[in-house]
């Protein structure tokens, strides 16, 4: 038996520990909002956070999350269902398109304006890239970007 | 994308082309003769009985009025990331004077009720002007041939204009009229008198008012209407509104569900590995190591790929990485990339000036040739591409007591269901057929291949089972947009008009005008094509043929425009010069990039003009070389689709089909050795990541509400020789084959 802190939870899980957090999140746990792009940490679809940093969950074998706590993207709105501010911006700048990569496009958007509340466009550049969008939601990521970090995306083309 | 669709029904008798369905449709429909051929092997037998009822309803139940007065709109079509749940309802809703905020959407499920009837028609008869008092019962033959072919499909960019336009406005004008009825008999007052506002009906002279809900069940009495009355666009009041999506909230917070999240009470998981040549069989396998691993359930050889199931995925993937198996020879060993494009040279070579295929002519464009100032020639390459959907192929099925459901997410549901039952043997009532979002689609979730591969796994055991493929299987077992090469040859008069235009090229699948330029004013045309079929499964991709014919015509006219001395942008204007909607696409494009405005040493500026999909789009895209590799700077789009239901909507599709479009332009080939495609995950598929997304700037313009066009797919034929020609622009270089990852800038 493994246990893990699951967006505030305690979960056992009797798994392999070479496991990836990914899959063990989606079948173990039954929450799917963390999805598989490639398996190989190239599209960043499977993005979750290990104590508050992005990592890839389908190269990161469950044994690492032992005494961390991870964050899905089920973990990111209140308790009540409001949504945090990134996730707002993703609904204002309405920016999903098919939506499979936006679990993980949130979660490294999330990661970034906590290290980074007012990010210039290379620096958002710089930590979204890991995050394929083959809808290509890549203008309007960038604008909500900057609406969640409470800064108008037309103040900042300007 | 339908020509595809419809050989999907029958793949080895050849294609059941639209040509082949015209007679068919239009004759045993009975109200039209048109003297179209019949061929020998037209299907006509098995489908005239089908035909035998004439005058079948349009209107489908596509509406429902709950007692809480909530309106629900039944949509006939997947969500792929188009946002069509919301046009499509807002359609609806904007002609049943719905109050938006009362409105859901569901999506129709799987049955033949909800067939793409104006899919269907497009399909079958796409030249064909009906008079419109031949309207209902054309539509009506139509709509039961699309019934017949399981033509529940999204694709085509056909959406909103075919069914939006024919089937849910009319549906909601038709059920504000019934409304309206059922309201007057109860009130006892004309149904003149009577108007529909919010999701209530009102009679201004007494002041009364009541939901639409006190009149549903009455209104379900009335007569259908023959022809209900549409609204003109000054009465619009959501259509063309920036409406927000359905469905972004459940996107952005993990709860919206994709086939892959498809989740039964026992259900186990499979990988799979397919032959990496496609035709080959399994000849032997070593599973020894496999059998032994940790839970492994079972392994499966199923001839032209094997299966693991264990109770979870990431166990079945990596059981089935240690299997080695020997896969037989076939004929598509032999094919290799170089000698594939050497032999479509070599195949235009014989075609010479009068061999293959003539799809268009007009005129004598060897005489005109001959006699002209100015020659132009050039040929273009383009390779293979996969669609890498962000979802992996993916499919759940359980077969038990005779019956069979399947999840996933695909772009014709009902065709899914069929692909089923015919695995099993079973009849379609027997198959439940379960859809969800889909993780990207861009017609590769239009083929069966997963759907089937899935329902032979569940047939061979006992549990629901749900299937995966890796993203090595998915690049390496798509339906591949096609490689082709394209030859032109045109002439200029001694004042560097066009006179003459000739091109030759392998392939054409659809649609079928994708090769043609009507549009461009040139007296003489000649087109052929010739087949050059391989072992690799082709399919429709994100705007079909145009993704080859938009970079290599434009290519083309850029070049024409070069050696007629004159600017890209002025010798389109010259060619378009009959068309006002035309030109007005093509100036808006040329006017928001500040064309005549010089840029810094090593930019560049290129336009492209494509219409496709009832379409016209311009875009001008602005390079930096001044590192020696290609940075796309901005693209600027002017479209025209008539009217834009949903501005926004329109807007991201455009931005969309850039990104989409750009990564093919830079980085996309699937390249063959031996017979298997040699890519296989995104370090050699690489797709466009944010640091090298240009800035988009969209502007649309409604020129006529009436002819609607697509959004999915317009957007991308003009952006690879936007961009090349961008490249001429910048260093004088002529780019003739894509990738740009492939051309040397030094």
């Amino acid at each position: 038996m493994i246990t893990l802190n699951v967006n505030g939870q305690t979960k056992e899980v009797d798994v392999d520990p070479a496991t990836p957090i990914l899959w063990v999140v989606r079948e173990n746990l039954k929450m799917t909002g963390t999805k598989f792009g490639c398996g190989v940490a190239l599209c960043g679809a499977c993005t979750i956070h290990l104590d508050g940093k992005p990592i890839r969950s389908c190269s990161t074998p469950v044994s690492e999350a032992d005494g961390k706590e991870i964050t899905t993207i089920e973990g990111l709105a209140e308790e009540d269902g409001t949504f945090s501010k990134v996730q707002q911006a993703w609904v204002d700048q309405q920016v999903a398109q098919c939506g499979y990569c936006q679990s993980g496009q949130i979660m490294s958007a999330t990661a970034l304006l906590k290290n980074n509340p007012n990010p210039s466009d290379q620096q958002i550049d710089a930590a979204m890239a890991g995050n394929i969008c083959r809808c290509g939601t890549y203008v309007r990521i960038r604008k909500a970007i900057k609406t969640a970090a409470g800064v108008s995306s037309e103040t900042q083309e300007a | 994308m339908a020509d595809k669709q419809i050989s999907e029904t029958a793949p080895k008798k050849g294609k059941w082309t639209r040509r082949a369905f015209i007679g068919a449709g239009v004759v045993a429909g009975g109200a039209l003769v048109v003297g179209v051929a019949v061929r020998p092997d037209n299907p006509i037998g098995r489908l005239s009985p089908m035909l035998a009822k004439d005058g079948e309803q349009l209107i489908n139940a596509w509406v429902k009025i709950d007692t809480d007065n909530i309106v629900t709109a039944i949509i006939p079509h997947v969500e792929m990331g188009q946002g069509i749940f919301t046009t499509l309802a807002q359609m609806l809703a904007d002609e049943l004077d719905a109050d938006w905020s009362k409105v859901r959407i569901l999506e129709a499920p799987a049955d033949a009720k909800y067939v793409s009837h104006d899919i269907g028609r497009e399909f079958l008869a796409p030249n064909l002007e009906v008079p419109a008092i031949l309207e209902p019962t054309v539509g009506g033959t139509f709509l039961q041939l699309a019934t017949a072919m399981n033509l529940q499909i999204t694709g085509g960019s056909f959406s909103v204009r075919g069914t939006g336009q024919r089937a849910m406005r009319v549906a909601g004008a038709a059920a504000k009229e019934m409304l309206i009825a059922a309201a007057a008999e109860e009130w006892n007052v004309p149904a003149g008198e009577l108007r529909a506002e919010n999701s209530m009906i009102l009679h201004d002279k007494s002041s009364k008012s009541a939901p639409f809900a006190d009149f549903a069940a009455a209104a379900a009495e009335q007569g259908l209407p023959n022809k209900p009355k549409l609204k003109s666009p000054k009465d619009y009041k959501l259509m063309g509104k920036a409406m927000a999506r359905h469905d972004i909230p459940e996107k952005s917070d993990g709860t919206a569900l994709f086939g892959i999240d498809a989740d039964l009470p026992g259900m186990k998981y499979a990988a799979v590995k397919a032959a990496p040549v496609v035709g080959a069989t399994i000849e032997s396998m070593n599973v020894d190591s496999a059998k032994a691993m940790p839970g492994v359930l079972q392994i499966l050889n199923m001839g032209d790929f094997i299966a693991v199931i264990a109770d979870g995925y990431w166990q079945a993937e990596q059981a089935l990485g240690t299997i080695e198996a020997k896969y037989s020879k076939t004929e598509g060993d032999a094919l290799n990339q170089d000698a594939l494009f050497a032999r479509y040279a070599s195949v235009l070579d014989e075609a010479g000036d009068d061999g293959g295929d003539v799809e268009t002519e007009k005129g004598d464009v060897g005489e005109a040739f001959a006699g002209a100032a100015t020659k132009v020639e050039a040929e273009y390459k383009v390779p293979f591409l996969a669609h890498a959907t962000m979802e992996p192929m993916n499919c759940t099925a359980w077969v038990r007591d005779g019956k069979c459901d399947v999840w996933s997410g695909h772009q014709a549901p009902l065709m899914a269901r069929k692909a089923a039952a015919d695995t099993l043997g079973i009849d379609m009532d027997a198959v439940t057929y379960h859809n969800a979002y889909l993780g990207g689609g861009f017609g590769r979730r239009s083929e069966n291949d997963v759907i089937i591969m899935a329902t032979r796994i569940a047939k061979a055991v006992p549990y629901p089972v749900k299937m995966i493929w890796s993203r090595e299987e998915d690049t390496m077992q798509d339906h591949y947009r096609p490689s082709a090469t394209s030859r032109f040859q045109a002439g200029l008069d001694k004042d560097g008009k066009p006179v003459s235009w000739s091109n030759i090229h392998t392939h054409l699948f659809d649609p079928q005008e994708a090769p043609t330029v009507p549009y461009y004013d040139i007296a003489n045309h000649k087109i052929r094509k010739i087949d050059v079929p391989t072992h690799l499964r082709f399919g429709p991709w994100r705007s079909v043929d145009h993704s080859q014919h938009g970079y290599f015509i434009e290519s083309f006219v850029d070049e024409m425009a070069h050696a007629a001395g004159k600017d890209g942008y002025a010798f389109r204007r010259e060619l378009l010069a009959g068309s006002v909607r035309h030109l007005a696409v093509l100036d808006k494009a040329a006017e928001m990039s500040g064309w005549d405005k010089p840029l810094p040493e090593g930019h560049g500026r290129g336009i492209a003009f494509v219409p496709s999909f009832g379409t016209i789009v311009a875009e001008v895209a602005e390079v930096d070389m001044t590192s020696g590799k290609p940075k796309v700077k901005k693209i600027y789009v002017a479209a025209d689709p008539g009217f834009a239901i949903n501005p926004d909507g329109f807007a991201a599709q455009m931005e969309s089909s850039i990104a989409y479009g750009l990564t093919a332009t830079l980085y996309g080939e699937i390249s063959v050795k031996d017979g298997a495609v040699q890519q296989s995950n995104f370090h050699d598929y690489p797709i466009l990541r944010i640091n090298e997304m240009p800035e988009v700037e969209v502007a649309i313009i409604n020129g006529d509400h009436k002819r609607l066009g697509g959004a999915g797919e317009p957007g991308l034929p003009p952006l690879a020789p936007a961009v090349t020609n961008a490249i001429f622009a910048a260093t004088g270089k002529r780019v003739r084959e894509l990738p740009l990852s492939k051309v040397n800038f030094a």
